[in-house]
């Protein structure tokens, strides 16, 4: 018993971190119509912003907070000068240029703070609590508790107030929006700079975990473009609670089912996601979009 | 006037348009524009609008509205209901009408307006829940209308209505037009390739042809011209 929950804590604990990253891709996604394959590498940049400011003296909480606003402008500025001149076309190419973003941004990354594990302190104590037979980090409920509130706060903006109808407004149809006097361009840059805010809470999340890296995100990355489909794209609580299924999962098979292993356990998210694809295309959680031809 | 275009001239991209279109609507007024595919009437709403590269004088109250973004445009009171309805597809209709206020900050009149839209549209009234997307097209083009009258617009530019929808529906949907006209004073460009519908609703109408204007008058005297009646009255 005591097993089974210490794997199921673990699970949610990296089931959050996908959830977040997941999070900022919805973000974006809703308030842009595109898929953002940068948002794993901004948000490392964030991270790395916000290690630098640590080596210079700065205290890790004023850190973040510091770097929280830094990836703000920094998203309002990449959707400002890079992306908008990708909008009006094809939004294929548009998505070609976000991973294109990512290589420039790893690289940028490395360039600058070279390819070797720099250590990101953690922002919760490495402490753990006994409870029924397993021990769990401060630092796993802390994240957990994290992405809980980023989760109700992101639906509660997207659903409750006047500036999330207008993101999805002009995510759907940006001309029509500017026709009920939808100022697109700044609601473009606010939905990015929000996204990169999201980004950067993830980094400082997985930092002290995995270590910092240039290509930290990219395994949390996939991960959370499975959890953004499985739960549906629309769905800010859909694609946590499928982050979380996938970090539990993962954990569960690589311990419970001999076959899977800690080799096998990242085929695991594919699996369901295959599964879901077929039975529920629109996601667990997610609207269904129908366009009438 | 409220509304003045002169001389005007419209581009997409090196490709011009418009040659030299002139047109004004009065205070409360209705006007009409009519012609053929390719005519120019939707480009001489954009170019009102915002949303194509125009030269010439486009001025409303007397103030030149020419070069400012759409969004500019519509917070100085004109509503452009746009060609294919514009709706916001994965809102719902409750969204779409709030979307369509999103500059007002008088909420209770804001509140008023939607049972107003609701009372002109009562179809919509069963439908306020679902996306937009799942609403027949007489419904997306109430809709449509309806989100522009949550803008509380001094100016409404209608382009195409009718397009698409079963004669009945089109009717409907031009009553209720007409009935928001009279109940609201609020001013109206409106495009339209079926002349019948558009002199039901309009004073008087333009005709436009490859980007210019090839005759204009009042609803009755258009009405009597043999060349329109056989052009767009169907004999």
């Amino acid at each position: 018993m005591g097993t089974f929950i210490q794997l199921v804590v673990d699970g949610l604990s990296t089931g959050s971190i996908y959830a977040a990253l997941a999070l900022a891709i919805v973000l974006v996604n809703q308030a842009t119509g595109l898929v953002n394959f940068a948002q794993g590498g901004m948000a490392v940049l964030s991270a790395y912003i916000a290690w630098w400011l640590t080596g210079l003296g700065v205290p890790l909480i004023l850190a973040i907070l510091i770097t929280v606003v830094v990836s703000f402008v920094l998203g309002a500025v990449i959707e400002r000068y890079l992306m908008r001149r990708f909008e009006r076309g094809d939004p294929d190419t548009a998505v070609v240029v976000t991973i294109g973003l990512l290589t420039l941004i790893t690289g940028l990354c490395g360039w600058l703070w070279t390819y070797n594990n720099q250590q990101f302190a953690s922002l919760f104590s490495l402490n753990t609590i006994q409870f029924a037979g397993a021990s769990i980090s401060v630092r796993s409920l802390g994240t957990i508790v994290v992405i809980v509130v980023m989760m109700v706060l992101l639906q509660a903006l997207f659903l409750g107030t006047k500036l999330g109808l207008a993101l999805r407004a002009v995510a759907v149809n940006p001309q029509s929006a500017s026709f009920s006097g939808l100022p697109v361009g700044r609601l473009l840059m606010v939905g990015w700079g929000l996204a990169a805010v999201l980004g950067a809470v993830a980094g400082a999340l997985v930092a002290p975990q995995l270590s910092l890296t240039p290509g930290m995100m990219d395994t949390a990355l996939v991960y959370a473009l499975a959890a953004v489909i499985l739960g549906g794209i629309s769905s800010p609580i859909g694609v946590v609670v499928a982050a979380w299924l996938i970090g539990v999962l993962e954990n569960l098979a690589a311990v419970y089912v001999p076959f899977i292993g800690y080799d096998l356990k990242v085929a695991v998210p594919f699996l369901l996601i295959f599964v879901v694809l077929i039975v529920r295309p629109q996601g667990l959680f997610g609207r269904k979009s129908v366009v009438r031809v | 006037m409220l509304l003045e275009l002169e001389d005007v001239r419209a581009f997409y991209g090196p490709v011009q348009v418009l040659d030299g279109v002139s047109l004004t609507v009065p205070e409360g007024g209705a006007v009409g524009i009519l012609g053929a595919n390719g005519a120019g009437k939707t480009t001489t709403l954009r170019s009102i609008s915002g949303t194509v590269r125009a030269t010439g004088k486009i001025t409303f109250e007397g103030r030149s509205i020419r070069g400012l973004k759409p969004e500019k445009v519509a917070s100085l009171g004109i509503a452009h209901v746009p060609e294919g309805r514009g709706t916001l597809g994965d809102l719902t209709v409750r969204e779409n009408l709030r979307v369509g206020a999103y500059l007002r900050k008088d909420h209770k009149a804001v509140a008023r307006d939607i049972d107003y839209c609701l009372d002109l549209f009562p179809q919509l009234q069963d439908r306020i829940r679902s996306n937009a997307s799942a609403l027949s097209g007489g419904e997306q083009q109430m809709l449509a209308v309806g989100r522009a009258i949550m803008a509380a617009p001094r100016l409404m530019l209608l382009d195409e209505a009718s397009l698409g929808l079963a004669p009945g529906t089109a009717k409907t949907v031009y009553e209720a037009i007409g009935r928001l006209r009279r109940e609201s004073g609020i001013a109206m460009v409106v495009v339209e390739q079926n002349a019948n519908l558009a002199f039901t609703l309009v004073d008087s109408a333009t005709v436009l042809e490859t980007g210019r204007n090839a005759l204009s008058g009042s609803t009755a005297e258009l009405k009597g011209m043999d060349e329109i009646r056989r052009a767009y009255l169907g004999g």
